[in-house]
């Protein structure tokens, strides 16, 4: 099925692309704008996308797989991504790693059933002195503990 | 000794705003460099100032912006680098975040300097939230007439727009950014030609860290000797430090550039967490060579840690104690950079990943006799021998932390 690219998305698309001399610069913000539409950058995304960008379906394959926050299979209403990096670990971050995979009962990169929680371990997310910390979306927490992370979790949606 | 700039209106409520920025002298420097200076006049001051590149290079901003040509029949650009991806660096985000419009005012300056009329804010794309607040702070500058067409009918034009990464450490290496921003994988350029004369779309380009260009406002209204004052004739300025790890009061301080190592760990960030013994400390982000408890009698500078074969890099200091094992330090170090290496020169691609397998597999307590002289040969071979400065920033450190805690992982390689 091909993704309806609505309107409203098509007018955010040309005024982001108007940023730059060349419309294939503007792949990255593109590609941010429709995986906030749909989720998830799906091989039908990227033919629309390359066809807005006047590129090539494989140059957007190509860009698409090296950055690592684009999803290219739907992810949990809330994704959630806790630092593994070296300050957030000297805090303990490994354990909360451990909590987090025996509270949703996934392994890192799985959703769970209920299509609430996707769980990724990511490098440093620059909080290092909130460490440990996690990302849920686009929103930080830090200074984690077990209760903090119920309490967290609790609170959404 | 309190001679804080950067940091100094955080205590006023929604500083982020136009409004109260203006309220507390906003745009002063910009009114001032904008009617009452030339770009010569604002070149000559910014390098008097020996303002270093606050990225991790701590190259000389004025020295880099006098390598724009003067005229040339295309386009130059800005790119302010604000992707902060150096593991323990979180300095940039309290600037975007807390002022925007210093930010801001940084660009305008910088930009009517060189003579650009297009600036892009590449920020790490975990920095959402951030962006969002930079784009309302230039949405805002626009209607004031800050930005766009003939700022203050001074007859220059600058655009300004925000452009986000997407999960890249090497989007941070200034030719990485470039490749990104012109919307293609993350790999670096060959150099030279350097970004001054060919950069974005072909055209020279300045690019900046974010917390360099937020020096510039201040230079601009107290002028080079002052700013010296505040650090060192050499390095001036202050800077924004970032202290992690097993300290009690983590966080960023701005301090004079100079301050010592000590200081900065014992009295600004508490000392110690627990009582514990300081083990190690790593100076300016992940990349810089780690120093031996015993070798942080030294000064928060370019130059005093480049003479103890470390760096300053991006100002962060991530604190060990006594309990931290190297072992687990060096298999976060290596699993970084064999995660975020662009795969694009082989010795980076290939001594990264095999490092990686030899560390994992001591600590799997799998080690073998000769498995450190093997990390150290890879990691030597990977030294000058890759296009962009990563294969160094992961060579460095694995070869500090074997080297000087060569004992400590011996005895974990076992027979």
């Amino acid at each position: 099925m091909n993704p309806e690219f609505a309107d409203e998305l098509r007018k955010k698309i040309s005024e982001v692309t108007a940023h730059y001399p060349k419309k294939e610069a503007a792949l990255l913000p593109v590609l941010h704008l429709a995986q906030k539409e749909f989720g998830y950058i799906s091989p039908e995304v990227e033919k629309e996308v390359a066809a807005l960008l006047e590129i090539s379906p494989m140059k957007v394959r190509e860009v698409l797989t090296f950055y690592t926050m684009f999803n290219r299979k739907t992810v949990g209403k809330y994704h959630i991504q806790i630092c593994s990096n070296l300050s957030c670990i000297l805090a303990g971050g490994d354990t909360l790693l451990d909590y987090l995979r025996e509270k949703l009962q996934i392994q890192l990169g799985e959703t769970t059933a209920d299509g609430r929680f996707t769980l990724s371990a990511v490098e440093c997310l620059g909080a290092c002195e909130q460490a440990p910390c996690m990302m849920v979306n686009f929103d930080y927490f830090g200074h984690l503990d077990q209760n903090k992370i119920d309490q967290i979790l609790e609170e959404l949606d | 000794m309190e001679n804080k700039n950067l940091t100094k209106l955080y205590d006023v409520e929604n500083i982020h705003k136009l409004e109260i920025y203006l309220q507390k002298d906003g745009y002063t420097a910009v009114k001032k460099a904008l009617k009452d200076m030339t770009p010569d006049s604002i070149l000559d001051e910014v390098k008097k100032a020996n303002l270093r590149g606050r990225g991790g290079a701590g190259f000389p901003a004025g020295v880099k912006w006098g390598f724009v040509p003067k005229t040339v029949d295309k386009p130059k650009y800005l790119c302010v680098n604000a992707d902060e991806g150096e593991p323990g660096t979180i300095k940039d985000k309290y600037i975007m975040k807390n002022t925007p419009h210093l930010l801001l005012e940084g660009i305008i300056i910088s930009s009517y300097c060189v003579g650009i009329n297009t600036a892009y804010i590449y920020i790490r794309g975990e920095y959402e939230n951030i962006a969002q607040r930079l784009e309302a702070a230039i949405s805002e500058a626009y209607t004031q007439g800050y930005l766009g067409k003939n700022i203050l009918d001074s007859g220059f034009d600058l655009d300004v727009h925000v452009h986000r990464g997407a999960g890249a450490y090497i989007c941070g290496e200034e030719t990485a950014l470039l490749e990104s921003l012109e919307g293609k994988r993350g790999n670096p350029r060959l150099k030279p030609p350097f970004p001054a004369s060919i950069g974005l779309f072909q055209c020279p380009t300045v690019i900046n860290n974010v917390e360099t260009l937020s020096n510039i406002p201040s230079i601009i209204l107290n002028g080079a000797e002052w700013f010296c004052q505040q650090g060192l004739p050499t390095d001036g300025g202050t800077r924004i430090f970032g202290v992690s790890g097993k300290v009690i009061n983590p966080g960023i301080f701005e301090l004079p550039g100079g301050t010592s190592l000590k200081d900065l760990i014992f009295k600004h960030a508490g000392g110690m967490r627990d009582g514990k013994k300081l083990k190690a400390v790593i100076p300016g982000g992940m990349s810089a060579p780690i120093l031996k408890a015993d070798e942080i009698d030294i000064n928060m500078d370019c130059d005093s840690l480049m003479e103890s074969h470390s760096m300053l890099g991006s100002g962060a200091v991530i604190v060990l104690d006594e309990d931290t094992s190297m072992l687990d330090v060096l298999k976060i170090v290596i699993k970084f950079y064999a995660h975020e290496s662009c795969g694009q020169c082989t010795p980076c691609r290939i001594g990264n990943s095999w490092i990686k397998k030899i560390v994992y597999r001591i600590a799997e307590g799998k080690g073998k006799k000769g498995d450190i002289d093997n990390i150290i040969r890879l990691a030597s071979n990977m030294l000058g021998k890759t296009l962009c400065p990563l294969g160094d920033a992961a060579a460095m450190p694995i070869l500090a932390i074997t080297q000087k805690f060569r004992d400590e992982l011996e005895a974990k390689v076992g027979n």
